[in-house]
């Protein structure tokens, strides 16, 4: 099923040129406009007359998170505040936070793109679409709310937290169609089975998880655990919010850009070269279509490679892989560069570990140390001490082999582990403290 | 003659095992015997008590991961050579003892020891066939 069949499926070469035309259209926009990029394409000796075709997009330089730090908040905006209708802003861990300007097409074109997504993980005018992604300066609940009401779908405008009360409506309401953080899915069916009730047995089918990285094993957990087919959505708020990409229900297996929309690339981190397709490296970003503030060759610290193969769907437009970490995820550990997914899908492959884990990275006598805590539930727990002891050895071992470092597990108490109610904290680096 | 034991895993820090006996306590729970083993980081409680079951519901209501075990209770003459002679039984049969511990009883010429075998039936037999006295569950959680 398509919300766009046109589009979604147009032939390759519509597609590059259509590409081409709104890139040109874009970089004129923000030459003209954005202060910042006429700079920055003047000390590269670039014009927006000099692109003759998407080959030429490797000249211009990249855009970087400080940039828009630096502009803070208005100064990449490419359209005066008389035409933008909304604005939101990221949750900024570090300082300030970054600023984003929608104008009313902006708004049109994202609820355009999240109604894509709707159906393309299987939703429809019907559907009860159950949305707990956070509403607010975030991007995440608004933006699955417009797409849900494009599609004519019965939105709930749950928001994040208060799970109780969100379990009592799903019930009630007969939410088809859930919307949230991978591991708020997962925290709500652990909340449900602890009132007595089973999520599987509500009318819930689709599940739409994105915001943070998570894993395939963490995808088969969401499915028995809720009963539902889960898919994988992209988005930042830089480029849009939610909705950048989603994976079809068809494949389940990549997740579709929407290349009407956007450029992706995929560089390498290190020297910001252009790496051949299907290879694993950072995704840029250029958004084609955006006014309020278009963003030119983003990088967006997401690690993924492009699926080249056409997609059993039939939709036209290319496949990210599930992102396997971000660039700045990445921990530095005695040298060893770990993404925390790695360990997440390791431990999801131990038979009846939970998904819920903590990483804890310190620092003793000058030496990275890492310890793994792992909650114990009633199907791992023995009574038998070398039991338990079997598995934190088995961990390690495990750890070792796939890292190349040692490292402690410390099994502990169910519910021991801080839930999250938005993105989840998996790391807790004790070294930058100090 | 087996005997239900509920095993407890609880984390190596401060306050967990006062919460579990609170617990037990504010449901009426009474505790017949226990043995606890630990390692720097966890460690397993194992509890004989006067309610097995309900002793697991309220446990695990309060967030505690809890499993039900069978173990064996035995009588052995309480002088000098009284548990030798049991395990040497045992030996014999070559049965593997998992872990014991001894029971607390207010009097009497006896001792009870638990012990946790791999092949329960197989240790009862054993027992059993060579005159030492494996006592009913009923008995040891109302002594």
């Amino acid at each position: 099923m398509f919300w766009n069949e046109e589009f979604e499926t147009l032939p390759r070469e519509a597609i590059a040129s259509l590409q081409l035309k709104r890139l040109q259209k874009t970089l004129q926009r923000v030459y003209a406009t954005v202060p910042f990029y006429r700079e920055t394409f003047n000390q590269a000796n670039f014009t927006p007359d000099d692109i003759k075709s998407l080959d030429d997009l490797r000249r211009i330089p990249f855009t970087l998170k400080s940039n828009m730090r630096d502009n803070y908040p208005y100064g990449l905006f490419a359209a005066p505040l008389d035409e933008i209708v909304r604005i939101h802003a990221s949750s900024g861990t570090t300082g300030k936070p970054t600023v984003v300007g929608y104008t009313q097409r902006d708004i049109d074109n994202w609820a355009e793109m999240m109604a894509r997504c709707f159906v393309a993980a299987g939703a429809h005018s019907g559907d009860v679409v159950h949305n707990a992604y956070g509403y607010g300066l975030f991007t995440g609940g608004l933006g699955a709310h417009y797409g849900a009401e494009k599609i004519g779908a019965s939105v709930i405008p749950m928001s994040g937290g208060n799970t109780r009360k969100q379990i009592m409506i799903m019930q009630d309401f007969g939410s088809t169609v859930l919307t949230c953080t991978p591991s708020y899915a997962l925290y709500l069916a652990e909340a449900a089975a602890e009132e007595g009730i089973d999520i599987r047995n509500l009318k819930l089918r689709i599940g739409i998880h994105g915001a943070e990285p998570w894993s395939e094993q963490m995808r088969d957990e969401i499915e028995s655990k809720l009963g539902i087919k889960a898919m994988d959505i992209y988005g930042l708020s830089e480029i849009l919010g939610p909705g950048v990409g989603i994976e079809c229900i068809e494949a389940q297996n990549g997740l579709h850009i929407w290349e009407d929309h956007f450029i992706p690339e995929i560089i390498d981190p290190e020297s910001g070269e252009v790496l051949p397709l299907g290879e694993k490296g950072e995704l840029v970003i250029t958004t084609i279509t955006k006014e309020g503030i278009p963003m030119i060759r983003y990088r967006t610290r997401d690690i993924t490679r492009f699926i080249p193969d056409p997609c059993i769907c039939g939709r036209a437009h290319i496949r990210l892989e599930r992102m396997s970490g971000r660039t700045d995820d990445m921990l530095i550990i005695r040298g060893v560069n770990v993404f925390p997914s790695q360990i997440e899908s390791l431990l999801m492959q131990i038979e009846d570990v939970e998904p819920h884990y903590q990483l804890v990275i310190d620092r003793e006598d000058n030496l990275d140390t890492l310890e793994i805590q792992v909650e114990v539930n009633e199907k791992i727990f023995s009574d038998e001490i070398k039991v338990l002891q079997q598995l934190s050895q088995y961990i390690k071992a495990q750890i070792k082999e796939m890292l190349g470092i040692t490292c402690s597990v410390r099994l502990v108490e169910p519910k021991s582990i801080k839930r999250s109610e938005g993105k989840a904290q998996r790391v807790i680096d004790n070294r930058k403290v100090s | 003659m087996k005997v239900e034991q509920i095993s407890i895993f609880i984390e190596n820090k401060s306050g967990r095992l006062a919460e579990v006996t609170k617990v037990l306590g504010e449901a009426g729970i009474n505790i017949r015997t226990l043995s606890l083993a630990d390692t720097s980081d966890f460690g397993i409680l194992r509890l004989i008590v006067d309610q097995t079951d309900k002793a697991k519901t309220v446990l695990k209501a309060h967030s505690f991961t809890v499993s039900k075990t069978e173990v064996v209770a035995v009588k052995v003459p309480d002088k000098p050579n009284g548990l030798s002679s049991i395990l040497q039984v045992l030996d014999n049969g070559k049965i593997n003892v998992e872990y014991m511990y001894a029971f607390v009883e207010r009097s009497g010429e006896d001792a009870v020891i638990i012990f946790r075998f791999d092949d329960i039936e197989g240790a009862i037999k054993t027992l059993t066939e060579n005159g030492i006295t494996v006592l009913k569950g009923e008995h040891v959680t109302r002594i």
